[in-house]
């Protein structure tokens, strides 16, 4: 499948009559106005969607919290609570002082969920869009050159799937220390071979079409090809991509958390608040842990809801 | 068949090698005072070389990769470096018993139960059973395993009380049943995951198959819906189960840290997280090839099961 050789053939020098062809190839052959009409159609499916609507606005909730969490909170994060009569309040269920009860350290449950939010809606959809952007890249060589390049980074990928996320995870941060970029650094890094995988199968379903081809005879250059006439119609899929993912390093960056690898375990974040609490369930003391696994359950159920009905829309 | 057998193994072998070499670089390459860290901060230097002497942890790095090589290939991987005197072998064995318990309790639970949700799903398709399946699923499925792990700890545990909140203080004497209540806890917060995961892909399998020329056939001579699915559907629409059951080995055996924690169950996960914070590195490095090499026999298994399922998958599998 030596596809280089075709890549050699120098442009037409006559640039306004190539001009319209590569516009209307690009386009995939249909008019314009149809695609505006299909992209209409897919927005309108996807409002109608239930589950897109609830996903959303859970979802909004949380990037809410996360930008303005004071506005929502009755207390500061680390603040203690203390009741009218001047009682300082510690491991008490939840009232109508403390929603969500008070934790060992007397901070208000509620609160700190509320300020919990920041940290994984920032840590989750950076390392996201990091994978897919690198995933896109590494995809897009895979599938269009396929050969040794294809080859040599399948076999790499093979073998880091072939080990949970979690555990490659643990071990890289072992090593690299926690720091919030390195926490970030190695999910994406986890990340990039599944995306990689799907969007090398979406080019190479691509790559066998018309339009592909005739770029090639035209002339064009692999760079070009590659980002100006594959990259546009795989959009899609690296959409529905980048959502399930964000669903994944929500999933991978609250149970790193969990176990103690987080850039500050005192930061409210529902993970590491788990992690302080979780042993107090034995003794009833649900509140501190319960409600952050909720939040976080609530936050992933959101993102695979959209995930899923953007599939769903873009697909139809 | 002996051709695809033939392949499948030998790029087995390449994978775990490159593995291995990550592992390695990890774990070697990198800068990391190991000797200090096991030794603890307040050790005499002597002692901190002592220790370097003895695990030969400045040998040159190709040394140290051969010698990894060789306890590879010999399946010997030597002593723990945080417990001196015991082999890694030896504790690496009860963790895979451990995680092999919950795993076939969890799937003998799930495997059933979704793949019947599945196919239910399936026959009623867009019904509201369906749905209901289908978004139980996606819910279920998307929740990390330690988050399902406390709230069914909280529910099932501690508020009604029917199972032991925990898995660490089985009684010495303890039966076979008592011990299996134990594990329920855990083994159905994996259930609670899987489930809905199992039930999906079981669904997309069986459309496909229902709506099949032969599945029609079945009915129109005169088959029971009972007997469709047993002679015709459940083979077929199975395979993606088998795949996916196959592909998620490595991530029961391996990547349940979260939830064995939660339960403080001593399996894989949880010794492969003492070995990396200790830092253990020959336990780290086997628990680890441990697990890709679960990895590599479920999915190399679920491979074979699905070529006897399809003759034409049986076929085609050379090329493939």
């Amino acid at each position: 499948m030596a596809l280089t050789g075709e890549n050699e053939i120098t442009p037409d020098p006559v640039e306004p009559v190539v001009l319209p062809t590569v516009a209307a190839v690009v386009d995939g052959g249909a008019p314009a106005q149809d695609r505006k009409s299909v992209k209409a159609e897919q927005r309108r499916q996807l409002v109608r969607d239930p589950s897109f609507i609830i996903g959303a606005l859970v979802l909004l909730f949380w990037i809410l919290c996360a930008l303005l969490p004071a506005l929502l909170a009755n207390y500061g994060p680390d603040e203690a609570v203390v009741t009218a009569d001047g009682q300082f309040l510690a491991r008490s269920g939840p009232d109508g002082t403390a929603w969500f009860g008070t934790d060992s350290a007397g901070r208000d449950v509620y609160s700190r969920v509320i300020y919990g939010a920041r940290n994984v809606l920032t840590v989750a959809p950076i390392a996201a869009a990091a994978a897919v952007a690198a995933g896109a890249i590494l995809g897009l060589l895979m599938g269009f050159f396929r050969g040794w390049v294809d080859e040599l980074i399948s076999r790499i990928s093979e073998a880091v799937l072939s080990l949970p996320v979690i555990l490659l995870a643990i071990l890289v941060l072992v090593v690299f220390g926690t720091s919030k970029l390195v926490i970030i650094l190695t999910v994406a890094a986890l990340f990039t071979p599944v995306v990689a995988r799907t969007v090398r199968s979406a080019v190479l379903s691509e790559a066998q079409l018309d339009y592909v081809t005739s770029a090639k005879l035209r002339g064009e250059s692999s760079w070009f090809i590659m980002t100006r006439e594959i990259l546009p119609n795989i959009t899609n899929v690296l959409v529905v991509e980048f959502t399930v993912r964000v669903g994944y390093a929500i999933f991978t960056v609250a149970t790193l958390a969990f176990l103690g690898f987080t850039s500050d375990a005192t930061a409210p974040d529902w993970g590491n608040d788990i992690a302080s609490t979780y042993t107090l369930i034995n003794a009833n003391q649900w509140w501190p842990t319960i409600f952050p696994a909720l939040a976080i359950a609530s936050l992933v159920i959101a993102v695979n809801l959209i995930a899923d009905s953007l599939d769903k829309a873009l697909k139809s | 068949m002996a051709r695809f057998l033939v392949r499948r193994l030998l790029l087995s072998i390449i994978t775990l090698f490159i593995l291995l070499v990550v592992v390695f670089a990890l774990t070697r390459v990198f800068p990391q005072d190991v000797a200090k860290q096991l030794a603890g901060p307040f050790a005499p230097q002597q002692r901190v070389d002592d220790l370097n002497e003895k695990l030969g942890l400045l040998d040159p790095v190709s040394t140290q990769f051969g010698r990894l090589v060789g306890d590879v290939v010999t399946l010997d991987f030597g002593e723990s470096y945080s417990q001196p005197g015991v082999k890694v072998v030896d504790l690496i064995r009860p963790a895979l018993w451990n995680s092999a318990k919950l795993v076939m309790l969890a799937l003998l639970i799930t495997l059933p139960l979704s793949i019947l949700g599945g196919i239910m799903a399936a026959r009623r398709k867009d019904t509201r059973l369906d749905r209901a399946i289908v978004s139980l699923g996606l819910a279920s499925a998307s929740i990390p395993d330690f988050v399902s792990g406390v709230i069914l700890q909280l529910l099932i545990g501690v508020k009604l009380g029917w199972l032991p909140a925990t898995s660490s203080s089985v009684p010495a004497d303890a039966g076979f049943f008592t011990s299996l209540r134990f594990i329920l806890l855990p083994a159905l917060a994996i259930v609670l995951v899987y489930f809905g995961y199992i039930a999906r892909i079981t669904r997309a399998g069986a459309i496909g198959v229902f709506d099949s020329d032969y599945a029609r056939t079945a009915y129109m001579k005169g088959l029971s819906p009972w007997e469709v699915i047993k002679k015709h559907v459940l083979r077929n629409a199975l395979q993606p189960t088998v795949a996916v059951t196959g592909t998620q080995m490595g991530y029961l055996f391996g990547g349940l840290v979260g939830l064995e924690r939660v339960f403080n169950y001593p399996g894989l996960g949880n010794l492969i997280l003492r070995a990396a914070l200790a830092p253990d590195l020959p336990l780290l490095q086997t628990g680890v090839l441990t697990v890709a090499v679960i990895f590599m026999l479920a999915t190399l298994s679920s491979d074979l099961l699905i070529a006897w399922m399809n003759p034409r998958a049986r076929l085609a599998g050379g090329e493939n």
